[in-house]
Order: structure tokens, then sequence, then C-alpha cells
């Protein structure tokens, strides 16, 4: 049976080196950003950033130096990452295809589409949006119907993708679709889509607090050419999976309301008490276990292992963490939250109060997890 | 070390198997000392495993004795191992030989003070809850006197054993001492009383990750064999759900396990102890719950084997600190810091 050690990540030797000067970029750069802007981190979308990560080399950054990547390691990244998420800079610009359509193209691209894209990617200018969800495929993403008929030349797009981040800014899209009709894992392929393409319709989808991130896009006799293809045609199944696992386990996991429990502490410092000093220990003991688990996921990932019962489990966990942070910080200060205060703390409280359903769901909801996890003891 | 690690890994898993039984672990609970069970694993030099090779030692590093402690945890096995392995190391670093036997440890706080009166060394009051107690040959006392920390071996039988256990009815005894001690059996020590308590929480953490290691493992095994309503168990989403759940939290106890054994490797750290310590009560306690629950009736009994470990899961998540003393300690901690130091404060840690 599975025995979860979480051995410690071996981490680089520049590693103290490299987060110092993250810290200090940061510091430089995003010094006006208000907690409440900070506590959107990575759905914070800001161009100019993203190009500015790109000139430090910070994206694309475990790349082949052909595709300009720095060949560092994973950790490396991990590194950046995580102070990136700390400090809440506004990294969805570029987050997506630095953390899975980049490395899909490398994975499944072909030579052209990998030199076109992957070295303008790492430089910032280059940004994507995950077409997998469609109305009537959320969790049960086997159910795509989106189709993707071959025709003369390519293929003839038809359906609606659905929850796109940042649809409405993303020059490419990693599109699922069905290729074969009637069944359902065998008859799905992906491809990669410029957004610009005639036929394609981006509408905005508010979230509960108003904000617009989340997309329906539509596409009406798309045509796309053959060359758009991602990897083999058939193969849409095994290649999202693939791809899901670089959305699991990583820092974003955890840190989505670290904004939230710095301004708690900042509150509770006035005059702290027995009650506060209990709930912020419990709070930094889960932290650093997490970042443990994490970190050490990481560095399964850099050996080449395949740890995809751990990563589950971290997810999971983090996804628990990040949502209790809001329901302990308004049982420890009596307030009432609001998006227009004047208090940093009950800004992002109320922000981060509105966000957190969305933990659990996004990436694999924690149902989906729990049955991967299940599965892998053996259950089901 | 590897190596070596494996080696030692294999032999006490050899030896932990063949020995334990629910029927031992009700034995000793009922107050039978499994004295043949306890020679074997001494034999096996377990009791050394944190003593260095030149000091007559096994010389196992962190990831090796902490392997040995997880073990033995699974096996909820009824000798105090993980004490007299503490006890041995706290002798050696203060340069005293290492003693063959069953030790347990206190610290001279409170209750128990070690006093020196020119050249000579006295323990006196009451040592409270010393695991073991009853059956161990010497106590390893580590205080503050004569503006040292010091660490002192005591005979238990100059003492008065009065029998006490925690929930999972492992020996818990107070020993009441007054006497003198001999010179040679004092020594300054690099380790004050805070380090023992550290040491002692960190070895119940990764004690407690050991046995939910096995409560997981009992679990899926159960589900997987017990049919209701036609099929078992395990195929019920509302259980898978639920198994799950334990995973997640021995998952982390498992990572949290880590940095326990990582934080007294050498001197303690006790911001990791306090994460480890806290993070692996909190588990134990929803996973004893869940556990009970997936086992329905049967986990309730008597002779199912799971109580012994889930009897443990609570009495070990109290012993040395339980979550509401160290989160206190660490929250106080991150307090009394400006806010923007948290991360900096967690990314170090």
């Amino acid at each position: 049976m599975h025995r979860f050690d979480f051995p410690p990540a071996q981490l680089p030797e520049d590693a103290q080196a490299l987060r110092a000067e993250v810290r200090a970029f940061l510091a430089e750069t995003i010094a006006a950003r208000t907690p409440l802007e900070r506590a959107q981190s990575w759905v914070g979308f800001d161009a100019d950033f993203s190009r500015k990560m790109g000139a430090r080399g910070w994206i694309g950054m475990t790349w082949p130096a052909r595709f300009g990547g720095q060949e560092r390691s994973a950790l490396h990244r991990y590194i950046v990452l995580e102070e990136m998420l700390a400090a809440g800079a506004p990294v969805a610009a570029h987050w997506i295809a630095d953390r899975q359509s980049g490395p899909a193209l490398m994975r499944y691209g072909s030579p052209a589409q990998q030199e076109a894209i992957l070295p303008r990617i790492a430089a910032g200018e280059c940004f994507f949006c995950i077409g997998m969800s469609e109305p009537g495929s959320g969790s049960d993403l086997a159910a795509a119907r989106t189709r993707a008929e071959p025709v003369e030349r390519g293929y003839r797009v038809n359906g609606t993708k659905l929850w796109t981040t940042y649809g409405h800014e993303a020059h490419y899209m990693i599109l699922l679709a069905r290729t074969t009709p009637g069944e359902r894992h065998e008859g799905l392929s992906q491809f990669l889509v410029d957004m610009a393409t005639p036929g394609i319709t981006v509408r905005p989808i508010l979230d509960i607090s108003g904000a617009h991130h989340f997309n329906e896009v539509h596409f009406e006799d798309v045509f796309l050419p053959a060359e758009s293809l991602l990897g083999q045609p058939g193969d849409g199944w095994a290649q999202v999976m693939g791809e899901l696992a670089f959305e699991r386990s990583g820092p974003e996991r955890f840190l989505s309301s670290f904004t939230l429990l710095t301004e708690l502490v900042r509150v509770l410092a006035e005059a702290p008490n027995t009650a506060s000093e209990e709930a912020i220990g419990r709070l930094a003991a889960h932290l650093i276990v997490l970042r443990r688990l994490s970190t050490s996921v990481a560095g399964m990932l850099e050996a080449g292992e395949d740890p995809q019962l751990d990563a589950a489990v971290v997810k999971d966990l983090g996804a628990v963490f990040e949502q209790e942070i809001p329901e302990i910080a308004r049982r420890l200060v009596a307030c009432e939250p609001s998006l227009g205060a004047s208090s940093s703390f009950l800004n992002v409280l109320a922000y981060t109060t509105l966000s957190a359903p969305s933990f659990s769901l996004r990436g694999g909801t924690r149902e989906i997890l729990r049955g991967i996890i299940a599965r892998g003891l053996g259950l089901r | 070390m590897d190596d070596l690690n494996k080696l030692v890994a294999q032999t006490a898993g050899r030896l932990f198997g063949a020995h334990m039984s629910h029927a031992l672990s009700l034995e000793a609970e009922g107050g039978a000392f499994p004295r043949a069970f306890w020679d074997a694993a001494e034999e096996a030099g377990l009791t050394l495993a944190m003593v260095p090779e030149a000091a007559g030692g096994v010389g196992l590093d962190a990831e090796g004795w902490a392997a040995l402690i997880r073990l033995a945890g699974a096996h909820a096995v009824p000798l105090p191992l993980a004490e007299t392995m503490l006890a041995n190391r706290l002798l050696v670093a203060g340069g005293l030989p290492p003693r063959p036997g069953i030790l347990s440890i206190a610290a001279a706080t409170g209750a128990l003070r070690l006093i020196c009166e020119g050249e000579t060394w006295q323990l006196s009051g009451i040592a409270a809850r010393v695991p073991f107690g009853r059956h161990a040959a010497g106590l390893v006392v580590v205080g503050e006197a004569a503006g040292e920390s010091r660490v002192a071996y005591a005979p238990v039988s100059m003492g008065t054993v009065t029998p006490g256990a925690n929930l999972a009815g492992e020996p818990r005894d107070n020993i009441a001492l007054e006497c003198a001690l001999a010179a040679e059996d004092v020594a300054p020590s690099p380790h004050g009383p805070e380090d023992l308590e550290a040491m002692g929480a960190a070895v119940r953490a990764i004690a407690l990750a050991g046995a939910l290691d096995r409560v997981l493992e009992l679990t899926v095994g159960y589900v997987g064999e017990r049919v209701q309503f036609g099929r078992p168990l395990s195929k019920f989403q509302a259980v898978q759900q639920q198994v799950a759940l334990l995973a997640t939290q021995v998952a982390a106890a498992g990572g949290a396990a880590g940095l326990a054994a990582q934080a007294i490797a050498g001197q303690p750290d006790r911001i990791l102890v306090a994460a480890a310590k806290i993070r692996t009560g909190e588990a134990a306690g929803i996973a004893a719950a869940t556990a009970h629950q997936m086992h329905g009736a049967m986990g309730f009994s008597q002779e199912y084997a799971l109580h012994p470990l889930t009897r443990r899961l609570w009495a070990w998540r109290e012993e040395f600190g339980n979550e509401a003393l160290w989160s206190r300690r660490l929250g106080a901690d991150i307090l009394r810091r400006d806010a923007d130091a948290l991360w900096p404060f967690i990314a170090a840690a």
C-alpha cells in the first residue's frame, strides 16, 4: 500500500540567492499594489508585469534554451512561483502558458508550433487560455461535445467552451474537441488555436464578485488548418490528463488566501490574545506542512516520477486550507467585510470570502480529486 | 547511510511483525511487559539508534531512526523504544555513557528539581507521567542547575512509583524522588528541558504518523472486504470520499513527520517541531473519527485491532504538548513580528 512519505526536495544551491533576487524585483515592481489587488494575485492580469518577468527569464525557466528557457530546475521555478504568489504579484497573463500550455506544447507540439510559440511565451508576450470545460462538460470532461470535423486541409470547429479564464486577453487556446463522434475518451483531440481566427466569439461571464475573468467562447464554423492539431488525433484525452497533472500540487493550490492571512496577522498583532495566537499558530503549522508536501511533489516531478496520488492529496489539502482562512478570520475579528471599506483587512476578507468557493472547484473539484485518491488507494 | 537505514528498518520490520499481535497488545495493556520482545529489540540495537557509532551506538541519521519510530507507531509496539533512544542520545550528548536496559526521560521542571549543593547533586520532587516508568531501570533527567543545562541519570529504584496510564493504556507513571546522584551520573548538557520537550514532541509526531499509516491500511482493507447491500463498502462513493479524506490527513501527517525528524536531527528547531506536532495532532483526531466511522461497530469492539491504534492517536497527540500549547507558542511568535515578516518566516521554516 502507498505510504505517504513526502521526502524533502533537494533545494538548489542558489535557492537563497534566487529568492532574494525575486523579492528585490517584487519590492520594486509591485510596490504600489494595494492589499486588495495583491489578494487577486493569480487572477490579476498585467501584461507589462508579465513582460518584465519574461525579461528576467522567469517564465518557462525550466525549458530548453532553444525555446527561450533557462534550463533551470523545477525547484527554481517553484521558488519564483511561491514568491510571486506570496507577494500577490499579478501573474495571470502568463500563468497558464507557463504552467501548462507551454509544457503541453513541449510534449506534444510539432517543431513548427514549438518554434513559433514557446520563445514568445518565455518572453512574456504570448498568453494562453484553456479550452476544456463546456456547458455540458465540467467534471465529466469526456462528455465534451465541441466538434472538430475533418475537412479538406484541416478541421471545421463548432461548439462552445465555458469558464475560459482570460479568453478575452489570450492569444491562443489549447482546445479539446471531438474529432470522432460517438465515442468518449477515444474520439478527442487537442488543437492549438489562434484566438484571432474568424468565427470565434468571446463573451464575458461575470463571477459572483462581479469581476470578469471567465468567458464563454463560441466556435462557429471555425476553420483550423491541419497543422494546428496538437499531438496525435484521438490522443486528446491522454494529453489533457497529462496537462491537468501540471495543474495540481503547486503553491497556487494553498496560497490563494495568503494575502488575507497576512492582513489578519496585521490586525491581530495589535492586541494578541490566546484565541488569536492559537488560530495563527495552527494556520502557520498547516502552511509549513503544505509547503513541505508541495515542494516534495515538485522534487518527485523533477526526478521524473509521476506522483499523481500525492499531487491530488496536496491540492485537496491546499483547497481546504485556503477556504478555511476567511472563515477563521471572521471569527477572530468582529467586523463586516466590504470591498469598499477603508480597511485593507476588510477589503481582502470580502474579496477572499467571495472567491473561496472556486478554490475547491478549479483544476478538479474536491469530489473528483477524492475520487482520484480513492482510486490510488485501490478502492475503485 | 541509506543502506544502514534500510538494513535496520528491515530488521525492525521483521522483529515487530514477529512479536506483535493484537493479543500481545491487550496483554501489555493489562500490565504484562513483553520482556522477550524488548530483549530482541535491544539486541537488534534499536535503543541505540540515535547514538553515534563512535559512542557505541548504531549511528543512524534522522531519516533512519525516524523510520524506526514510525514503524513502531504503525505496529503499536508497547515498548518505550523512542524514550530509550532519546535517553541514550541525551546521555551521550552530555558525554556520559549510553546505558543498557529500559530507560525513560523526564524534565527537571515544575514538580521535579535538579539541585546542586557544593559537590553533590540531588533530585527532588515528582517526575510526572513518566512513560513506562514502572518498567524502566533508569531515568534520564534534563534540567537547569548551577547556571547550565545538565543531564543526569537516576536509577528508578531510588524512587517511588505511582502507576498511571494514558488513554491507550500505556504506562505513564509518577515517580517520587528524593535522592542524591552519583557525581559521575551528572554532566553539562547541550540540551535543556525545552529541548527535551521538543524532542519528545517530535518523536510523538513521528509515531502518530506511523499509527496513521496503519489506520489507513486497516480502513482500506476493511471497506474492501465488508459487504453490505450486496457489494463491498469500498464501492460506495460516500465511503470512497471519506477514505480519501482520511488519506489526506495521513499524508499531511506523513509530511509533518519528516519535518519532525529534521527538526531534532541537531539542536531542536522549535518552529518545525511546533508545525509537526500541531499538524499530526490535528490529523490524528480527524483520522481516528473517520476510521471508526468506516469500521462501524466492528472497530468499536475490543477484539478488533483498530482501537490500540486510535487510542494511541488520542493519547500521543496530547503528550509533550498538544495542538493548543504548540499553536499558542507558534502564533505568539508570529504575532510579535511585523505582518510583512510572515512570508519570510514561513519560507525559512
